[in-house]
């Protein structure tokens, strides 16, 4: 179907559902790689005008990618619930914004929709909000997930310790483990991506996570970065997986492209489930996503990369994630081209994420070919922070060595902690203050205190 | 008011942690102190510093008539190329336009193939890529130490291509042009905060437009702290005779060479010191 809209004297025909989104996208380089974006800031302004006039209900009858073609569109729509949509199924996209921003509407109200909303429809939304709305209404949200603790409760922030080492190397890997505990790091997870993919050695990190959560007794969960497959291969010789890993995408195509599959994914899941790990919940999976990822892989159908995003988070909510991330500015400066991009993206994925009802954490990160910095980190840090976000990425220095990103530090989760007031997961927390890491007030001890490795201290000194 | 309420705060050592040892394991930057829970001035600096360096690296101006003036000093002729992107920002914005050359510079290489029809062994590129940094530093070395091999296996090679603003698979034009049996393409990889420096290699038997990542084999890390040129040069030597062999290159020309890591730290304590023996 196409859209008219008439802005300044000008006449814009917007001719189908897929372009109008595309033309209603806030700048990003991967649209403009893609040749979908807007033209002009006119053209752009005329589409989100009639994005926001358009019928929610629209978006069920009109993909952006075929049903019949893509599997993931089969999933959005075949899972949708009308019964949840009842209640907003007349509002347009411009009456939803302002239903979202209410002060009636809060975490109770979204919660009773969110299985109502489709990918496309949030996506559309966050096209006419800006990044207060982002903000605003994300903050609203509160998606908890449990495992060996609890996460993404109201008041709290979770970090993924990620130790990752150049060539897998045990001490070296633990030399950062050590390092981010005494941080205070490592709620959300223990997560290492490893940089090879070779099974015994994969096997032996795996290990290698389970054998010092044990020894400590540490309210958190690990993870190995690797293919879905590979951990699939894992649990069926028996090693101590405690969640599934898998980046995925918003097309079937790209997820091909990362050699999945839903059934592939629904494997996974039922054999983490057989596992049954968890000690307070059975949240066990875990989910990267990141704008641009589709186009890379020349797999987005003409879809803008934040649409195609958004669909991703249908993959995931599937699965009902312990963890789920956007890694926003790891792609590249041909996606997301400068702090500006990055930073504007980021919130977008938090707040469509939330929306549809997952525990959405964020690695805020660059490469340096982008125009990006510290500052622009801590502007998204601080911004996601006041959103609400379950977790953030924590790695020595914000330097990861292995992936040649920068990402946030330990000393960074610190911050957001301290002037936010924010507290790690309940557990985590018991247990950092058991070990006199944190005192009661949040903050760390002594630089000398070794805590729990206080028994090895003389490799340390 | 009387100044002995005004007392003088002591100077506290914010960057010591009491595991600071434990950075001998590991080049992550572990053990940073704090100052309250944030960064010490100390470590803040040097992280501005090495991304400095990073970035620098990324947008420095690539001096290719310099390398020229020295590969002619070797008795190596060289061609200058230009992809289609026409500065740093096109090139970081439009990965496709680094691809594909420029019409000039497609019109002096098949100028250039036209007088030496019959092709040859073994093209070689020097490419800035997002490091000019690296190219600039070690590209003239592995170039003299490649064609030496080279000569002394008979290998015949082309004049040297120096591309600018170019990426990995304007490899696959240039050697479709030239009619070489195989593209050596060394390229400035994109900087890391701990390597801003780094050179790598991609090689390609029978390059041609069209091809993907599947068919080329990969070197990288090559600088005096990673992998030293003349572990490069082994290597791809390796690479290519293997490759004359079968025909092919890529995930199918799979690596068996031993792997030298020269950056491997040098610890007593190895494995998993956290857990008692």
């Amino acid at each position: 179907m196409a859209f008219k809209q008439i802005l300044a004297n000008q006449h814009f025909v917007f001719e189908d559902l897929k372009t109008l989104l595309a033309k209603a996208t806030p700048l990003r380089s991967g649209d403009c790689l893609a040749g979908i974006a807007a033209t002009s800031m006119i053209e752009r302004a005329a589409a989100q005008q009639a994005l926001a006039e358009l019928p929610l209900s629209h978006f069920l009858n009109e993909l952006v990618v075929p049903y019949e073609s893509d599997e993931v569109s089969r999933l959005i729509i075949d899972s949708h619930n009308k019964e949840s949509f009842t209640p907003i199924a007349h509002l347009t996209v411009g009456d939803f914004r302002n239903y979202l921003l209410s002060y009636s509407v809060t975490n109770k109200e979204i919660a009773l929709i969110s299985e109502g909303l489709t990918p496309e429809m949030v996506s559309a939304v966050s096209k006419i909000m800006r990044i207060q709305d982002l903000i605003l209404v994300a903050n609203k949200c509160v998606n908890i997930t449990k495992f060996r603790n609890t996460l993404g409760l109201p008041g709290h922030l979770a970090t993924r310790l990620q130790p990752n080492h150049p060539f897998d190397d045990a001490a070296g890997i633990a030399a950062s483990i050590l390092d981010g505990l005494l941080y205070g790091s490592g709620d959300a997870v223990i997560g290492i991506n490893p940089a090879t993919d070779n099974y015994q050695s994969i096997g032996k990190l795996v290990h290698m996570l389970d054998d010092i959560i044990s020894h400590y007794a540490i309210p958190t969960q690990a993870c190995v970065l690797t293919h879905v497959t590979t951990q699939i291969e894992a649990i069926n010789n028996q090693l101590p997986i405690d969640i599934v890993f898998q980046s995925i995408a918003g097309t079937q195509k790209a997820n091909e492209s990362f050699g999945v599959s839903l059934s592939i994914l629904d494997e996974a899941y039922s054999a983490v489930n057989s596992l049954n790990r968890g000690t307070l919940g059975n949240n066990n999976m875990y989910f990267e996503t990141g704008q641009g990822s589709a186009l890379s892989a020349n797999a987005h159908h003409d879809v803008d990369q934040q649409t195609c995003e958004a669909r991703a988070y249908a993959v995931a909510r599937r699965y009902k994630p312990l963890l789920v991330n956007s890694v926003v500015g790891f792609i590249g400066p041909e996606y997301l081209y400068d702090g500006k991009q990055i930073n504007r993206a980021g919130l977008e994925d938090h707040f469509c994420g939330k929306l549809l009802g997952l525990p959405m954490g964020m690695d805020i990160c660059y490469t340096n070919h982008a125009e990006a910095d510290q500052d622009d980190m801590d502007m998204l840090l601080t911004q996601l922070g006041a959103a609400g976000v379950n977790f953030i990425m924590g790695i020595p220095g914000s330097d990861d060595i292995m992936l040649n990103y920068q990402t946030t530090s330990f000393h960074d989760a610190l911050f957001v902690r301290q002037v936010m007031n924010k507290k790690p997961a309940p557990e985590f927390e018991h247990w950092l203050i058991k070990h006199k890491i944190f005192n009661s007030q949040g903050e760390l001890s002594d630089q000398s205190h070794l805590g729990p490795f206080a028994d090895i201290s003389h490799l340390l000194r | 008011m009387s100044n002995k309420s005004i007392k003088r705060i002591d100077k506290q050592a914010f960057d010591v942690d009491a595991w600071h040892k434990l950075q001998n394991f590991t080049q992550a930057r572990i053990g940073l102190g704090r100052a309250g829970g944030s960064l010490p001035t100390n470590a803040q600096l040097k992280f501005n510093q090495d991304h400095a360096k990073a970035r620098d690296a990324v947008h420095a101006h690539i001096d290719f008539d310099a390398i020229n003036t020295a590969l002619k000093q070797q008795n190596l002729s060289s061609i200058h190329l230009h992809s289609k992107a026409k500065d740093r920002t096109e090139f970081l914005q439009r990965p496709d336009f680094g691809r594909q050359l420029n019409n000039n510079s497609k019109e002096a290489l098949l100028h250039s193939a036209s007088s030496h029809k019959k092709g040859m062994d073994v093209a070689i590129a020097l490419v800035d890529g997002l490091s000019s940094v690296a190219i600039q530093k070690y590209g003239c070395e592995l170039v003299q130490q490649l064609i030496f091999e080279f000569n002394k296996l008979a290998y015949t090679s082309s004049s040297i291509m120096l591309v600018k603003q170019g990426r990995v698979a304007i490899g696959d034009e240039i050697g479709e042009i030239i009619n070489a049996k195989s593209m050596v393409l060394i390229i400035g990889e994109r900087p890391g905060l701990s390597a801003h420096d780094s050179l790598g290699v991609y090689y390609t038997y029978n390059p041609k437009l069209g091809l993907n990542d599947a068919s080329r084999n990969c070197i990288s890390n090559i600088r005096p702290q990673g992998m030293s040129i003349h572990d490069a040069t082994e290597k791809i030597i390796w690479l290519v005779n293997q490759s004359f062999n079968k025909k092919l290159s890529g995930v199918k020309l799979k690596d068996t060479t031993e792997t030298t890591e020269n950056n491997r730290s040098q610890h007593s304590i190895s494995g998993n010191f956290l857990l008692p023996k």
